[in-house]
């Protein structure tokens, strides 16, 4: 079952089941997201990861950071796999074959933005469209990491990347972010949101509303990645806290495919400036040259939260 | 542990966490699992560490926010006595670092919102008696 949580003291209660020594990069938002998401409920849980950071870093031969039953298939299938295995554990269940029918089990997806947002974009449309009972999670750090940090679509406009250097003649990724909390809406399913783990209140809620939604779940998790983005590895929680408040990451969610509504409204509103101020990968745009992106990104940021909240207004 | 060559594997062979049937995981702390040799559980990576996080019980709040944004599940947190108003009761409580899993990253420390802090990061060479005689005195304003 989901559990109800009130406070980290009844939270903290959760016995792990991703264990450490994994080999997650120190102050890496990935294990946290992940921590956070498996023990706030007590469910039995089917686990798939697409290649990745996470899936490279917690299954090194021959150890294994996962107390749930974990399969990595590829990059681009982290969806399907789990999906393969909800419809099995249906089957059984309709035709009363279940080996312990008394043991609740959750199915869930957890992969990088390169194998949601790019690589395994088609597999995931696709389980949404069958409906599968399942949850994906988009460990969301905009950047292809484990493989030397080559740009993804969710790569914001003027990180510097491997595969979209800063330099003499360009301010880094010349394309914006792709909305992808929007494309998962668009299909329909039961519950959509988008959260960040430095709110951890309004992550468990999310998740105990994605994991009683019975149909396909989408949660696109915002994942500060110290070396990419380039920042202390002490400063996960900081870098995510002004993400949140700068509105680089809204934090809302979408249910039934339009009704969508705000969860997080920041007291202060920060300019992304700070945002982009704490992150090596955007250091040139503090440039006079680049002040023009800077620029745009913030009207973008605010043009964006204006639409959020008369979505929600309007109900529809 | 005896490790086996890439072509000395069935196909789809299986890595198991447990040693033995765990009931309940959810429920059941790390220190009663059976752990087999290949769960990540039995590795260390206490050699990560330059600095170490240092824990001092005596101005600790039991907020959790360290528990809850340890990357590498490295915060204990338990049921340990303690007295309330002359009762001796259980309660769930920060008792300290997991030293074998912890990488020293130092996120504990920072979101610690104590005065003076509960964690501090130092030298991982550093002796905990003598951090914990010289632990900062309250700063008032933070920083
Ligand atoms: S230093 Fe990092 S890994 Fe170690 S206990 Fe603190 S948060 Fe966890
Ligand atoms: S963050 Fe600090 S005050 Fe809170 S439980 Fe951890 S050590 Fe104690």
């Amino acid at each position: 079952m989901s559990k109800e949580i009130k406070n980290l003291k009844e939270y903290s209660k959760a016995a792990e089941r991703f264990e450490g020594a994994h080999l997650l990069c120190p102050g890496c938002a990935h294990s946290m997201i992940v921590r956070e998401a498996i023990n706030a409920t007590d469910s039995e849980l089917v686990i798939s990861s697409g290649t990745g950071c996470l899936e490279v870093s917690t299954a090194v031969y021959p150890y294994t950071s996962w107390d749930v039953p974990w399969i990595h298939i590829g990059f681009e299938n982290a969806s399907t796999a789990v999906a393969g295995a909800e419809a099995m554990y249906k089957a059984l269940k309709r035709k009363n074959r279940l080996y312990q029918p008394e043991r609740d089990v959750k199915f869930l997806a957890i992969s990088g933005d390169g194998a949601t947002y790019d690589i395994g974009f088609q597999f995931i449309s696709g389980c949404f469209e069958r409906g599968h009972d399942m949850m994906y999670i988009c460990l969301d750090n905009e950047v292809y990491a484990n493989t030397g940090g080559q740009r993804s679509s969710s790569t914001p406009i003027g990180a510097s990347t491997t595969t979209s250097p800063s330099g003499r003649v360009s301010y880094g990724k010349k394309e914006k972010k792709k909305d992808i909390v929007q494309i998962m809406a668009a299909h329909g399913s039961p519950y959509v949101a988008q959260v960040a783990p430095n709110k951890w209140k309004d992550m468990v809620k999310k998740l105990k509303k994605g994991f009683d939604a019975g149909g396909p779940v989408f949660i696109n998790a915002m994942s500060a990645c110290t070396t990419e983005w380039k920042f202390d590895p002490s400063d996960t929680i900081d870098v995510s806290d002004v993400a949140v408040d700068a509105l680089v990451f809204p934090l809302y969610e979408i249910e039934n495919g339009t009704k969508l509504t705000i969860t997080y409204r920041p007291k202060n509103v920060l300019p992304i400036k700070d945002y982009l101020g704490l992150q090596g990968r955007f250091k040139h745009l503090m440039k006079k040259e680049n002040a023009h992106i800077v620029e745009q990104w913030q009207k973008d940021v605010d043009a964006k939260w204006e639409y959020l909240q008369r979505r929600e207004e309007a109900g529809v | 542990m005896e490790l086996r060559g890439w072509d000395e594997f069935e196909i789809g062979s299986v890595l198991f966490s447990f040693n033995e049937k765990v009931e309940n995981i959810p429920n059941v702390q790390q220190e009663d699992r059976s752990y087999s040799e290949n769960n990540s559980f039995q590795a260390s990576v206490a050699h990560w560490r330059v600095e170490k996080p240092i824990f001092n019980v005596d101005h600790c709040i039991d907020c959790f926010f360290c528990w809850i944004y340890c990357p590498d599940s490295s915060i204990l947190a338990r049921e340990k006595e303690v007295e309330k108003k002359g009762e001796k009761i259980m309660e769930q409580s920060m008792v300290g670092i997991d030293y074998v899993h912890c990488k020293g990253c130092g996120v504990c420390s920072s979101v610690c919102p104590t005065d003076p802090k509960s964690l501090l990061m130092v030298d991982e060479h550093d002796e905990e008696e003598r951090v914990l005689a010289n632990w900062p005195k309250k700063e008032g304003k933070e920083k």
